[in-house]
């Protein structure tokens, strides 16, 4: 290793362009990238600290920030593990309320990713239209709990806001609306010979690695691996509804796609049930006091299985709140995704864990013999869309 | 045999208590030098998955909590174990049996002070470089201060 490193452009964690900052040093010999450096905690906050100082119902509140996009899932969780705790049965029609609400998120989500992938793979109208779609699904979520992100929906015991009558007929025709998207996606995507032959064999992650590395969600369903908590260890009203686990085998960025798509047909088919299938009845088990003891909760996210742990001594207070978003063992895996593969594909790869957004600008690529940064994580965009364009253009000689 | 028998045969002696709290949250108590061995049965042999473990600084200990999924039952089986050197505490690493706790072992080092014996790396992940050595966010030691 050199004595003296030569940064030849420094690319801190922080950027005026980006949303959340990670960093991720790709170091490479010639095309290939060799290993991977992961760098988080920029946005290392203290919630866990902070939570011990809240009372168990402005918990919901401080932890619903803890992500912009999936904003439902670590409250969801929560109101879980402390029900988990005391016992406390929750009212049906809050159960099933809970579960639109998830639901909606998931698409949501889902159609986020699916924005941020075809920008980086070249394709931008994918991005326009599936950020458009996103916006009636938002719409209903202003409707329903009056923001766009971060809806206060959960509290200990039920939920905080009712679905009305007019909000059910909404929905209906929303749900449409989504439904002719997600089709359209899904043949746009899965039909196109470009995008299939820029996808299979990208950023592959086998079955083996993600049980090694504990991964969840969509990355660890893509590889083959069966897992899906609101199947497995089932919460809100998953268990009363007909909806499917879907699976793919390769684990590759094209699997995790279809992975994404499929997973939004399924939750249209999920809402649907609940709206039909909700019983009238409270929304709210008026829960007073939290025993000692301890729960654990736990929800499927978009980005797989969010993990609270919370401990009480009686008191109005968590003596101690543990929580795990999915991201944090997925991201982890990235460590072994990218490796092996090129620099052309480190962006989408990076990128296929659905890192609760896209981190790949903090990326920065470094050569293992000179030790210098050679690229920066707008590079690598570029380099992957360059790519894309290439490979057009020899399918359509063909 | 039920998935429990399973694990309370497999695990035998090193169990020192046993709490099932509720069906699908099971919390079982062992001494810090089973710990290494019982997570190899429960990831090796089971085929549980490892979730994330939990770092509590208590009066008496610090108690870390390594939760584990039979994602085929959805139950937790969490295996607890209790440091009770709070002045040195360390434990073998359980890093060599899954990667997935790498970075949790990493971060309980970082907020709690705990070190892990034979961890391949052991550096910050979340704490900033300027953060002053030996001061654990997460231990509840009072710290005395002019005014109370």
């Amino acid at each position: 290793m050199a004595e003296e490193k030569k940064i030849v452009i420094p690319i801190g964690p922080y950027h005026p362009l980006q949303e959340e900052p990670e960093a991720f040093r790709l170091y490479v010999e010639g095309e290939r990238v060799v290993d991977v450096d992961i760098v988080i905690g920029y946005v290392h906050r203290g919630i866990e600290k902070l939570s011990e100082s809240k009372h168990y119902d402005q918990v919901p509140f401080l932890v619903e920030r803890i992500c912009g996009i999936c904003s439902t899932s670590h409250p969801f969780a929560y109101v879980n593990a402390v029900e988990d705790l005391a016992g406390i049965e929750v009212p049906e029609r809050a159960l099933y309320i809970r579960t639109v609400i998830a639901e909606l998120e998931r698409i949501h989500s889902h159609m986020l990713w699916l924005g941020l992938a075809g920008h980086f793979v070249g394709y931008n109208t994918v991005w326009m239209w599936a950020w458009r779609y996103r916006e009636p699904v938002l719409d209903i979520f202003e409707m329903i709990s009056g923001n766009r992100n971060h809806y206060g929906m959960m509290k200990i015991g039920g939920v905080r806001r009712d679905l009305l009558a007019e909000h059910s007929q909404h929905l209906k025709k929303t749900l449409v609306e989504v439904e002719g998207a997600v089709e359209m996606f899904r043949g746009a995507v899965m039909d196109d010979p470009v995008i299939r032959a820029r996808l299979r064999g990208a950023g592959v992650l086998t079955r083996e690695e993600a049980v090694d590395w504990c991964v969840v969600g969509p990355t660890a369903r893509a590889s083959g691996v069966d897992i899906d908590v609101r199947r497995d260890d089932p919460y809100g009203a998953y268990d009363r509804l007909d909806w499917k686990v879907i699976l793919q085998e390769e684990g590759d960025v094209f699997a995790k796609t279809v992975v994404r798509l499929l997973e939004m047909g399924e939750s249209i088919k999920i809402i649907r049930q609940c709206v039909e299938q909700i019983p009238e009845g409270e929304i709210d088990a008026r829960v007073r006091d939290i025993p000692a003891g301890e729960g654990i909760g736990r929800v499927e996210a978009p980005r797989g299985e969010c993990f609270h742990y919370v401990k009480g001594d009686g008191t109005n207070r968590p003596v101690r709140h543990k929580v795990r978003a999915p991201s944090y063992v997925n991201v982890a895996s990235n460590k072994v995704a990218a490796a092996g593969g090129s620099v052309s594909d480190a962006a989408i790869t990076l990128a296929a864990v659905d890192p609760c957004y896209c981190c790949t600008e903090r990326a920065c690529v470094i050569d293992r013999n000179t030790d210098r940064v050679v690229m920066t994580g707008a590079d690598l965009i570029r380099l992957s869309q360059e790519k894309t364009g290439k490979l057009r253009q020899r399918l359509e000689k063909q | 045999m039920s998935e429990t028998d399973k694990v309370r045969e497999a695990l035998g002696d090193s169990i020192q208590k046993w709490h099932e709290h509720s069906p699908r949250r099971i919390y079982i108590t062992v001494r810090p030098e089973d710990l290494k061995e019982s997570a190899r049965v429960f990831f090796e042999e089971m085929g549980f998955r490892f979730s994330i473990a939990t770092g509590t600084d208590t009066p008496g200990s610090i108690e870390l909590t390594y939760h584990f999924s039979c994602d085929k039952t959805g139950r937790f089986f969490s295996l607890r174990t209790h440091l009770e050197d709070r002045d040195n505490p360390e434990i073998d690493s359980i890093a060599g049996i899954t990667k997935g706790a790498e970075w949790i072992e990493r971060e309980i080092w970082e907020l709690l002070g705990v070190n892990f014996k034979g961890h391949p790396g052991l550096k910050r992940l979340l704490l900033n470089d300027d953060w002053p050595e030996g001061v654990y966010p997460l231990r509840n030691r009072k710290k005395k201060t002019g005014t109370s």
